[in-house]
């Protein structure tokens, strides 16, 4: 399984998240978010799920989870490159309402 | 000819490893039946989903207590097993996921969207609601320290619904 793979461009963390995205993998790309969250200049996380070919709801808690700790200094969550079965899952599980999925 | 019924099971160590192992066996064991893209990721969510319940909560305190044995030097417990049955009845899949853990003392409340025993691991409480919303149906039996059976349905592949229709 490949891993995730993280970037700083101007003020946001951009996360390349893994082929498979399940409770085995989760933490350590919660953990790994978070260090780059502590710099003063990441206020937004955009979550690439181009290589993404399968995601349940630890995918979610990872999301909601980064959404909690910079939503409160105003930093937002987006979502690029999520394909139609990833799209489902972020409506089943109404993140819709605080992330945005860009077309890209 | 399609056969009228098709079983099989496992049985594996509950650790995260084999979560992949899991929901990648039982999406093979239908795709015979030409299942489209959609029913497999929903069937390999919903396995992976009640999998990973029953790791993190059916056999939570035996990861607490293994890990001090092990690091102490020694032999830690024996790894607790999750069984899956699966039969097919024509497009009809029953899934059986199985555990001898914990068990839930109230099913309705573990059900409810949002609703975790875990947000420090960032879980998000979306398990049981995916399980219901890719699958047709879900049942859950469980007994407080003897374990959890999560009973799930779905209907598959698109020919045995135009079949159907005839």
């Amino acid at each position: 399984m490949t891993g995730s793979d993280f970037c700083v461009i101007d003020n946001c963390l951009m996360i390349r998240m893994p082929e498979e995205i399940d409770h085995h993998g989760a933490s350590i790309i919660s953990e790994n978010a978070d260090r780059y969250l502590m710099r003063e200049d990441v206020n937004h996380v955009v979550f690439d799920f181009e290589r993404t070919r399968f995601m349940d709801s630890s995918g979610i808690g990872i999301i909601m989870g980064r959404y909690r700790k910079i939503s409160c200094f105003g930093g937002r969550v987006y979502a690029i490159h999520a394909d139609k079965q990833i799209r489902r899952i972020f409506s089943v599980s109404g993140l819709n309402q605080v992330m945005e999925v860009l077309e890209v | 000819m399609r056969a009228e019924k098709n079983e099989m099971e496992l049985k594996f160590d509950a650790i995260s490893e084999n979560e992949a192992f899991a929901r990648i066996a039982v999406a093979a064991f239908v795709t015979h039946l030409n299942p489209t893209m959609e029913e497999l990721a929903d069937i390999k969510t919903a396995v992976s989903e009640a999998v990973t319940n029953s790791i993190i909560h059916g056999y939570e305190n035996w990861q607490k207590d293994a890990l001090p044995r092990g690091l102490s030097g020694e032999k830690s417990s024996e790894v607790p097993l999750i069984w899956i049955k699966c039969r097919l009845e024509r497009n009809i899949l029953h899934i059986i996921v199985e555990d001898k853990g914990m068990g839930i003392a109230d099913i309705e409340k573990a059900m409810e969207p949002l609703y975790t025993t875990k947000p420090e691991m960032g879980r998000s409480g979306m398990g049981f609601s995916f399980m219901e919303a890719f699958m047709d149906d879900v049942e859950v039996e469980s007994v407080v320290g003897e374990g959890t059976i999560v009973r799930m349905t779905k209907k598959i592949g698109l020919d045995s619904w135009i079949a159907d229709g005839e």
